[in-house]
């Protein structure tokens, strides 16, 4: 169990973002304009002038999200054996320890129980900065403990995705994680308890093809990248130019599927909004 | 690797010797020997079977006169009636669906589908489903559970086609709700990876009570090729990521994805479409045997217990 408390985690967080390059200057990718990191703070990342979205990590989205920025954390010390003992240029193990070093996580998620708008609700949150968000057995385990913690407590849930898709340093074994989480959101949807899938920059591969894609609201941030196929893989595919703005937040509300693009600024009151709809 | 590879060419140079032995005069004494010396055969290849490299099995998955859904179709059922579209945008031949009988019984089969020649190939394209094709299948799942006939799914795909397409009809949604629906239809699903077990594409139709795989499948959350070339930075390190990604139906069965391996006719399943029928029909019908053995409910939680249970491959950290 751990309590996060404000001041002293909102600097920590915004200090060791990857997103943010290193120095206290940032060029916004929106807008082209350089930004002084602090302006970002208050608006939670989001650019001032643009509303450009930069990516959040875990730990700030969950105080975004949960009231007085306040959450009890489940399964943080849970972390992967390497079970293929997988090595390519350099070992996973190396890999997972520098990982855990750089975002103090043992893996790519935060799965959290908080209060939302009063009301109890479990948040997982990924955090991309953590071998891009990939998801192996403790995404998989942490995230299907999440859902069964829900069932039994009949808390809502919430998923912010931020995600390259399935680990393939774990093999098979990533990606049977979509099948084990997606059986656990059936019973969560037979158990009648909401689901909120939030899709961030970005969602793409196992992630989206799972969990991502099946909450009984499916929203994502602005400009958010999100697919199956990553664009590179398309475009060799198909062997021409992807059209502007395709796989963004925006073409995906065009082509039906999600429900809606909430700012950053707005998310909270629109998952607290949802809830008390579908909590019954 | 490549002793193993000298080894199994020996054998089958004393395989054949014993054949012309076989074909030669009739005689008591030597006919015994022979079924001896042909049983003792059969089980050193079935030893080097678990020696073949991933890599060699990677290209076996992939060869071209491998059997595909269709040819299982003609040599363990009867009277399959394919069933086509999504009733939402289209039909995808690279999946297909259809009810037949197997064993007296009625059951639907689905399965991704390669075609074997250029214009074959096209249509089918190369086994890669759209959106569409993942839709059908669960549409025909449904229409099983509806009439309580079970479900026997061929596994055989690069994987997802990547289009523009397939992004805006929602290729990552359609396979999703496969996964969160298979888990929960009422009746019993057996699978088999037949052939290249690629990603999304082939779970989205993989998850069931039994999974067979056959001796020379592959099953990969990325191809040898693409892992390759994103951690090697080198699509010629393909033969090394194959091998690193543990993919071959000796290493999943030990990793607890996979029930049970399906041998194949020596040489590959291509070498002979009958024979590799002959093996896999009974297989098949004794895995559904024992999915059916369990009332609905039992089976229901047995399949979900399952697919809880894969990948516990973690600790809790010190400190
Ligand atoms: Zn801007």
């Amino acid at each position: 169990m751990t309590w996060f408390r404000r001041e002293k985690q909102r600097l920590r967080a915004s200090e060791s973002s990857q997103i943010l390059t290193e120095g206290l200057w940032i060029k916004c990718d929106g807008c082209r304009q350089i930004i002084w990191k602090k302006d970002l703070e208050p608006s939670w990342n989001v650019c001032g002038k643009c509303n450009h979205h930069f990516r959040l990590d875990a730990r700030t989205r969950l105080r975004l999200l949960l009231d007085d920025e306040q959450y009890t954390e489940h399964d943080a010390g849970l972390e992967s054996t390497d079970p293929l003992n997988f090595v390519d240029l350099k070992p996973y193990r190396e890999r997972l320890e520098s990982a855990q070093q750089a975002t103090e996580m043992h893996d790519a998620v935060i799965t959290a129980e908080g209060k939302m708008g009063g009301r109890p609700a479990m948040v997982c949150a990924m955090e991309y900065s953590f071998i891009g968000g990939s998801m192996g057995c403790v995404v998989g385990e942490k995230i299907t403990r999440a859902i069964e913690r829900s069932i039994a407590g009949r808390v809502p849930l919430v998923i912010v995705s931020a995600s390259g898709g399935a680990r393939m340093m774990e093999g098979t074994i990533s990606l049977i994680q979509m099948a084990k989480i997606s059986a656990a959101l059936a019973r969560l949807d037979e158990a009648r308890v909401p689901f909120i899938s939030v899709l961030t920059d970005p969602t793409t591969g196992g992630v989206t093809a799972s969990f991502a894609m099946l909450g009984d609201l499916n929203i994502a941030e602005p400009g958010a990248l999100i697919g199956f196929a990553g664009p590179r893989v398309i475009e060799q595919t198909i062997r021409q130019k992807l059209p502007a703005g395709f796989q963004r937040s925006e073409f995906l509300l065009e082509h039906g599927m999600l429900d809606a693009v909430v700012p950053r600024s707005e998310l909270k009151s629109f998952l607290i909004r949802s809830l008390g709809f579908l909590s019954s | 690797m490549l002793d193993a590879e000298k080894a199994r060419h020996e054998l089958e140079a004393i395989e054949l010797k014993i054949e012309e032995l076989a074909s030669g005069p009739a005689d008591g004494a030597t006919d015994a020997q022979i079924k001896q010396l042909r049983e003792q055969i059969r089980g050193l290849q079935a030893d080097f079977a678990g020696f073949t490299s991933a890599w060699k099995r990677v290209q076996l998955a992939r060869h071209p006169q491998r059997p595909h859904t269709l040819d299982y179709v003609k040599h363990l059922f009867q009277e399959f009636t394919e069933i086509h579209g999504d009733r939402a945008f289209g039909e995808d031949p690279a999946l297909v669906a259809g009810f037949a009988r197997f064993h007296d019984e009625w059951v639907m089969v689905l399965g991704h589908q390669k075609g074997r020649d250029t214009t074959q190939k096209l249509h089918r394209n190369f086994g890669m489903p759209k959106p569409e094709g993942y839709r059908k299948a669960l549409r025909a799942m449904r229409l099983a559970a509806k009439f309580r006939r079970p479900i026997i799914s061929f596994v055989d795909t690069p994987g997802a086609y990547p289009g523009i397409g397939s992004e805006e009809r929602g290729q990552a949604e359609a396979i999703a709700k496969n996964l969160m629906e298979m888990a929960r239809l009422p009746v019993p699903i057996v699978v088999t990876i037949t052939g290249e077990g690629g990603s999304g594409g082939a779970l989205a139709i993989a998850v069931g009570d039994r999974i067979l795989m056959l001796e020379n499948a592959v099953y990969s959350v990325i191809s040898p090729e693409g892992c390759a070339s994103i951690t090697w930075r080198d699509g010629q390190k393909a033969e090394l990521a194959a091998e690193a990604l543990k993919i071959t139906a000796p290493d999943l069965i030990q990793l607890g994805i996979v029930d049970q391996m399906v041998p194949e006719p020596p040489g590959g399943a291509h070498t002979s479409h009958e024979e590799m029928a002959r093996i896999l029909g009974p297989m098949l019908h004794s895995a559904l045997n024992e999915a059916r053995r369990l009332p609905i409910a039992e089976l229901l939680e047995a399949r979900y217990q399952k697919f809880r249970r894969m990948g516990q491959f973690f600790r809790e950290a010190a400190g």
